[in-house]
């Protein structure tokens, strides 16, 4: 955690003097800092309705357990995606440091395009199993999983959305120290949600199945 | 077009909520009349509603805390005379319905938009100062923090006039708050007000962790840090961890109510019980999150007014950090009833009980600390002595209440709204006014009328005894709380004396009023050149009062705790320093302003259904976000020159003072 703090300081060159310098890069490691706290905050959030789920995951109301609705192949492409996008985003970093913007920008348009994917097939599971009858309000475990998979995919939407306002930033401005600190935070947001999903898949899809309730 | 809204929301035929209404109205054109007139409505927008100056916006908060105190109070006064009437074949004014908004209302506003907005406030005020930085970490959050609150705090008031507030009580438990009992919007209301509050809240949590972790002066170790700013470090570390709990909480009872979902509903799969345990979760950390503050305040206060330092300071710190850590393994004994079993009520208990170990260890320090000290009573040290009186009569009772069997006799009972409220008002409230009388002459630069504060407080202090000591009879006597009406004619008497009890806290409020009144005609009389009214003893009484924008010229070095009363026995405490150097400040913003605005748009169709401009409402709140994350131009540089001439036009009148 110090090794990201402090790493901004490395891309701060070209502000103007030194001052500024030293003022921006003390602006970055307490924003960034800022930011970890906030995603903290976002896992208490997740621990909630993870907490939310255990307590009501067993109370399917004669409809559907998770035996019955997961197919492990399908979720395991999507967590691909998503694994693999926390890569391409390591990458757009690797070149953002670089001061490489086309690269830069490709990356990140591979990532958002993994990302996309990842949303897409998850909505794809959503609606067919709504098609099929068990929607959300057709029992309280299906009420948990829509909800704690459904706010990972929120997250995941303003993440792609938040990926395409850095791509514009970039384009335009470059690599300026807040553009680099807005990357910073964007970065630890995107690998958080891949931690998150691991909790996911393992405790809703893996030990759904294998307890098929 | 607008959802589930039509006129029939606008309730006409209710005279008293007409009136109500009429006066938010007549108040607010009132106070437009008077900006007009004294040509203030941009001195009001560049000075505090855009602003994002720590001081401006802890000002801001205060303001918002006091209106609602007001409106949270009219409520309690209407609930004490309708129990003061309703007995047998009298109903007293108000039918059930509206009753039970009334209580939801006085609940909801008095904690969350008397009790946190105060606390915050001084907290913005305060913290930055205490520790030598010249802002918040996040200062356009913060400003974003004051107006996501704002826009909670009109959309409960909204529902006075254009449908109705939530009829289940300030926790809404289901299934009562599911559709199935409260089709209404008042639920919604409820649920959307406190959900965008309360993002302001975590926000504000993350802001001012984040300052006293990173923007502390040099030589400010952590047990050099003054306790305010301990108690505010572990009141923003309960935010951070509690209120996402409560985010997800509303969020679920929400997805029950709009999606037809299945988590406290009685079928289907639902669990109540589960709301009840979450909501407790965020709840019993709160009721921390309010009170350590105001042991801050009181910490201070003691201190400065006996003229010696805090007694056992280390103490203190640890106290703070267990009651921080105990405040989340406690939550159970808001419901023992629930029948979880003897050991885990026995569980709960017990830690319940170990709360009042460092509770207590807290009150010895402040009476040792006014040991043999020379105790100034003004009323910041009025309210500290009423506060450790009355809030160790609410500890017991607390602890009475801590055993299960004791519980399930008095449970729901006047005995724990006595208990409650003589935590919260002797606890929490005391400490803020104490605050207020404290630090206002810091913020303004003079000094509140001693005379009227302590007229002030001795009707607070009596009223509160005379309002709320019956209460704990009527529960011995098995009165039940949030009864609209009753038929046991042996209460009344006991009411009576309730209700009169309200009207002497009523002048209390009066006297509150008349003292700012008579302070700001009178501020000539009362200037504080000094910028050191009590002779304090931490780093914001070393600045100017109202400090200069960037509060210090020369970030101060520490050493040791208490720094401005050591800098002053050591002859230390010029203000002029050897050289002064560009400062970079941020800008003023609208963004916070809109997007609080926006949100306000958001709940409001939200709660009404209309989903149209729900869109507009999300749409308008991001947009202003990106628009913001487009901005290169937030901050600016302070020339030296500048900061010299400030500086020296300030020492001038400390001098003249």
């Amino acid at each position: 955690m110090q090794l990201e703090i402090q790493r901004p300081g490395e891309y701060s060159m070209r502000a103007k003097n030194a001052h500024a310098h030293n003022d921006d890069r003390e602006s970055t490691s307490t924003t960034v800092f800022g930011f970890w706290i906030y995603l903290m905050t976002d896992a208490m959030l997740f621990a909630t309705i993870f907490v939310t789920y255990a307590v009501v995951f067993t109370n399917t109301a004669g409809g559907a357990g998770p035996g019955e609705l997961f197919e492990l192949p399908f979720v395991s492409v999507e967590t691909a995606l998503l694994l693999v996008s926390s890569t391409t985003f390591g990458f757009s970093m690797i070149t953002a440091r670089a001061e490489n913007k086309a690269a830069t920008l490709a990356w990140l348009g591979i990532t958002f395009a993994l990302g996309a994917g990842f949303l897409a097939m998850e909505l794809h599971e959503f609606g067919g199993m709504i098609a099929e009858g068990h929607g959300p309000d057709r029992s309280a475990f299906l009420s948990g999983f829509f909800t704690l998979v459904g706010t990972h995919g929120l997250h995941v939407a303003s993440g792609l959305v938040w990926i395409v306002v850095m791509a514009v930033q970039v384009t335009a401005h470059g690599f300026s120290e807040t553009i680099m600190r807005r990357m910073m935070c964007l970065s630890l947001f995107w690998h958080f949600l891949d931690v998150v999903w691991i909790c996911v898949f393992s405790i809703v899809y893996l030990l759904g199945v294998i307890l098929n309730v | 077009m607008f959802g589930k809204l039509t006129l029939d929301a606008i309730p006409f035929h209710e005279p008293i909520i007409m009136a109500a209404g009429a006066m938010i109205v007549l108040g607010g054109l009132a106070v437009a009349a008077l900006l007009t007139v004294t040509h203030r409505w941009k001195w009001l927008w560049t000075e505090y509603l855009t602003s994002v100056d720590h001081k401006k916006i802890g000002i801001m908060y205060i303001v918002l805390a006091l209106v609602m105190l007001l409106r949270g109070f009219a409520d309690a006064a209407m609930m004490r005379t309708q129990q003061a009437v309703a007995v047998g074949p009298e109903q007293g004014f108000f039918p059930p319905h509206h009753y039970d908004q009334v209580f939801t209302a006085h609940g909801v506003i008095m904690i969350l938009f008397v009790a946190m907005p105060f606390l915050v406030g001084l907290m913005n005020i305060v913290v930055p100062l205490q520790i030598g930085a010249r802002d918040v970490a996040l200062p356009f959050l913060n400003s974003l923090s004051f107006w996501l609150t704002a826009a909670g705090m009109l959309l409960t008031n909204m529902s006075l006039v254009i449908g109705e507030f939530a009829k289940t009580g300030w926790v809404a438990y289901p299934p009562l708050s599911e559709l199935q009992f409260s089709p209404d919007v008042g639920v919604d209301y409820y649920i959307w007000a406190l959900q965008i509050s309360g993002l302001g809240t975590l926000l504000t949590g993350v802001n001012f962790f984040v300052t006293i972790l990173r923007m502390r002066a040099p030589g400010m170790g952590y047990m050099n840090l003054p306790i305010f700013t301990w108690t505010a470090l572990c009141t923003n570390t309960l935010i951070i961890v509690a209120f996402p709990i409560l985010t997800v909480t509303l969020a679920l009872l929400g997805l029950d109510r709009y999606l037809g979902m299945h988590f406290f509903t009685n079928d289907l799969g639902g669990n109540a019980m589960m709301y009840v345990n979450l909501f407790w979760a965020w709840g019993h950390p709160e009721v921390y999150i309010l009170v350590l503050p105001a042991f801050g305040v009181f910490s201070e206060v003691t201190a400065t007014f006996s003229e010696k330092r805090l007694f056992g300071y280390r103490y203190m710190v640890w106290a703070l950090i267990a009651i921080t850590v105990l405040s989340f393994i406690v939550w159970l004994h808001h419901f023992f009833t629930m029948g979880s079993g003897a050991n885990v009520n026995a569980f709960f208990g017990i830690s319940t009980m170990v709360i009042a170990i460092p509770t207590g260890v807290k009150v010895f320090n402040w009476l040792f600390t006014m040991y043999r000290g020379r105790v100034h009573f003004t009323p910041p040290m009025l309210w500290t002595i009423g506060f450790i009186i009355t809030f160790s009569i609410g500890g017991m009772t607390g602890v009475l209440l801590s055993m299960p069997g004791a519980d399930f006799v008095l449970h729901n009972s006047l005995f724990l709204v006595a208990h409650f409220h003589n935590v919260l008002i002797g606890g929490a409230l005391f400490g803020y006014f104490a605050g207020l009388n404290y630090w206002f002459p810091k913020a303004f630069g003079f000094k509140l009328n001693e005379r009227l504060g302590r007229w002030s407080f001795w009707c607070w202090l009596v009223g509160f005894y005379i309002a709320f000591m019956p209460l704990y009879i009527l529960g011995f006597m098995g009165m039940t709380r949030r009864l609209q009406h009753y038929d046991n004619p042996e209460w009344q008497i006991y009411l009576i004396v309730a209700a009169a009890g309200a009207a002497v806290i009523a002048v209390g409020i009066g006297l509150m009023i008349l003292q700012l009144f008579v302070s700001i005609r009178d501020r000539d009389l009362n200037r504080d050149y000094t910028g050191d009214p009590w002779n304090g003893r931490t780093l914001e009484w070393s600045v100017a009062s109202p400090p200069p924008f960037y509060n210090f010229a020369q970030v101060p070095h520490v050493h040791g705790i208490d720094t401005w009363a050591s800098m002053k026995a050591a002859g230390e405490t010029v203000r002029v320093p050897d050289h002064y150097e560009d400062i970079h400040m941020p800008r003023n913003t609208a963004v916070g302003l809109v997007m609080g605005g926006f949100t306000l748009v958001l709940g409001f169709a939200l709660v009404w259904h209309i989903w149209w401009m729900a869109g507009v409402g999300l749409l308008g709140a991001v947009a202003a976000l990106i628009v913001r994350a487009m901005d290169d131009d937030t901050h600016y540089t302070v020339p030296a020159e500048t900061v010299a001439r400030i500086a020296k036009h300030q020492n001038l009148m400390a001098e003249r003072g």
